[in-house]
């Protein structure tokens, strides 16, 4: 009799709760699928095209970008109820030189319907002095520092007649993990809630993000390439990070 | 055919396992080989990686060349490291033993984990003067790499995790803990210092173990022991950005000193009596002087004998001489 009654009580939630999933018409909440980003580089609202076009920065100096590479991680995606859902193992190299990186996918995404995104701009603390890496992480990319461990987030490589450097060179590369030249920033927007990121089994949607690489150079501080055209961590890549915080992606629209 | 094989594996001679042993007057390493299993073929790749001088610019240049092992490691008579086309590096070459127990490497602390801290000599212009891209290029055609990373790693993919991977299971492996200093530390076989040795050790004890820190002789700190008023190189603030890390360098440590030479960050000592006097005459006010050292450490010339005597006892003849870790 006993056993009976417990069997009971470990039946009836089940047969609650299955009942209820199939009211909602709602996918099983295990199943999983999957999504993409672009991100279109582009200067100030023009195409980015490396080696040749000339942009201006905040303070009318010309330049140009020859190098334009930058790391998108720690994805994690938010419902309206508050639930979240980081994507693990997301680390993305995106290069202006290779279009194929522009696009990436993400895979094995619970399906539902998501209001916010947030991901951190360059690699999380952890990761720059883990040991040797593959895939987007590996310093066979450039990204990474063997002096002084840890990855350059964000590298900008370019001229302007403005750079004292030698060859007018504008060399940027930004990173550094420890205070007070922690360069670590994430960037976080919320999803129109009328339009979410709808990740369905039989839907694959695309979000698309606008990259400004100019946003280096403007927001929190206007960049004059005469007096700042050389970093690789510090002080100066701190003004940089901080421009880019929030300048540098703009969630464009999404293809549900 | 059941007896046949087990008659065979009889007949085989057994591999020495390789291991990675602790020694019991030693703490628990940072690096544990949990995401590195070590086994006889990566430890044999990663050696022969070391040795391996094709992997340089000019294809003269091994990792076994500024590292050598009858230095502990290091590069004998060196002031500073000497890589392709005779360049000289600005850094004196560290020895390379009890590293697993290291959280941050190079004089300066810039690296933080073993298995990236060879890709600063492979990249250097001045060392190995190489891209990691040519390395694995050269691997993948080269026979018998790929049947040796198929071996180690049961793939024949070659890329630059198990290149860095295998190194280190070769590297992460030296230890030295075999010195007499060791055995008497260790009470084994009824060796003990004789009277000099044990004088220098009294005296080490009060005048420098504050830094040179038991049992690896180092706290692993970064401080200034007055080399010089202005240091040439920044050392320690170039990874901090703090002007109260400038001209600080990590505390060497003092195992195998006898065969080390030359001493500090740029060797510019050629011998331990050398840098006694400084201690005893020669520190300078640089900014950033530790603070124990504002007026040197005195040192009688007995004094320094006893001293001597002691360092003589950090040398770990075993690990120099294990034919496991030369080139075959
Ligand atoms: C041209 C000489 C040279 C070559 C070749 C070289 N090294 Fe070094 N190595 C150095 C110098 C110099 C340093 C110290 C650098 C500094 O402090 O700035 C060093 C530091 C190290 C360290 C850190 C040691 C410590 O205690 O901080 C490791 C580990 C190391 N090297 C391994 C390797 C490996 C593995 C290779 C081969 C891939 C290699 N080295 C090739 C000169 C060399
Ligand atoms: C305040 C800390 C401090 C104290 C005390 C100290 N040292 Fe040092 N020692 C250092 C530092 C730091 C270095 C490396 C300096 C550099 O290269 O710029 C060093 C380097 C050395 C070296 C060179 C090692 C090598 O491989 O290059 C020797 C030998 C040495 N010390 C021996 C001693 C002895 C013996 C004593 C005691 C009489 C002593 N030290 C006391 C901090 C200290």
């Amino acid at each position: 009799m006993k056993l009976s009654q417990y069997l009971l009580a470990l039946v009836c939630p089940i047969i609650i709760l299955s009942s209820c999933k199939k009211s909602t018409d709602e996918v099983t909440p295990d199943a999983k699928s999957t999504f993409s980003i672009e991100f279109e580089n582009q200067v100030n609202g023009s195409p980015l095209v490396l080696n040749t076009t000339t942009y201006k920065n905040a303070k009318g100096e010309d330049f140009k970008i020859n190098i334009f590479k930058y790391y998108v991680s720690n994805i994690k995606l938010s419902k309206a109820d508050g639930s979240s859902y980081l994507l693990p193992e997301s680390y993305f190299l995106i290069d202006a030189s290779k279009p194929e990186s522009t696009n990436i996918t993400l895979k094995d995404v619970p399906v539902g319907d998501y209001t916010k995104i947030e991901y951190t701009i360059g690699v999380d603390y952890a990761r720059n002095f883990a040991g040797a890496q593959t895939g987007a992480l590996d310093p066979i990319n450039g990204m990474f520092w063997t002096w002084n461990s840890g990855y350059i987030f964000v590298k900008l490589e370019g001229t302007s007649p403005q750079s004292t450097d030698k060859g007018n060179a504008l060399t940027f590369h930004i990173g550094g993990v420890t205070d007070p030249n922690n360069t670590i920033r994430t960037f976080a927007t919320e999803i129109n809630a009328a339009n979410p990121l709808r990740v369905r089994t039989d839907g694959k949607p695309n979000m698309h993000f606008i990259v400004n690489a100019a946003a280096l150079f403007t927001g929190k501080t206007d960049v004059s390439f005469a007096t700042l055209n050389f970093t690789m961590g510090g002080a100066n890549s701190v003004i940089v990070a901080n421009n880019y915080a929030s300048g540098l992606f703009r969630l464009d629209h999404i293809h549900n | 055919m059941y007896a046949c094989s087990k008659n065979e594996e009889e007949i085989t001679p057994e591999e020495k396992k390789i291991t990675f042993s602790i020694p019991a007057n030693f703490p628990t390493p940072a690096y544990n080989f949990e995401d590195n299993k070590l086994t006889n073929a990566g430890f044999a790749l990663g050696k022969k990686l070391f040795y391996e001088a094709r992997l340089s610019a000019d294809k003269s240049v091994s990792c076994g060349s500024c590292h050598q092992q009858f230095a502990a490691f290091t590069q004998l008579d060196h002031k500073v490291s000497h890589g392709v086309n005779n360049c000289q590096g600005k850094r004196n070459t560290p020895p390379l033993f009890n590293l697993a127990w290291q959280k941050a490497f190079f004089w300066d602390g810039g690296v933080k984990n073993i298995e990236t801290s060879p890709l600063n000599a492979i990249t250097d212009a001045c060392e190995m003067g190489t891209d990691i891209q040519t390395i694995v290029a050269f691997l993948k055609n080269t026979a018998p790499y790929p049947d040796l990373f198929k071996q180690a790693f049961g793939s024949t993919e070659i890329n630059s995790q198990l290149i860095l991977k295998s190194i280190t299971q070769f590297t992460a492996v030296l230890v030295s803990g075999n010195s007499k200093y060791d055995k008497v530390m260790r009470k084994e076989g009824g060796i003990s210092f004789n009277a000099t040795e044990q004088a220098g050790y009294s005296l080490f004890k009060e005048k420098c173990t504050s830094c040179h820190a038991e049992p690896f002789f180092t706290d692993f700190s970064y401080r200034s022991n007055g080399l010089d008023l202005v240091s040439t190189d920044e050392g320690r603030s170039h990874i901090t950005g703090q002007a109260a890390d400038f001209g600080k360098f990590r505390v060497p440590t003092l195992r195998n000193i006898e065969y080390t030479s030359p001493y500090m960050h740029d060797g510019r000592f050629y011998s331990v009596d050398e840098v006694l006097e400084h201690y005893n005459s020669g520190v300078k006010a640089s900014a950033n002087l530790d603070v124990q050292l504002k007026s040197g450490i005195s040192l009688s010339s007995t004094e320094k004998e006893q001293i001597k005597a002691f360092l003589k006892t950090l040398t770990d003849n075993e690990f120099i001489k294990n034919t496991l870790y030369s080139e075959s």
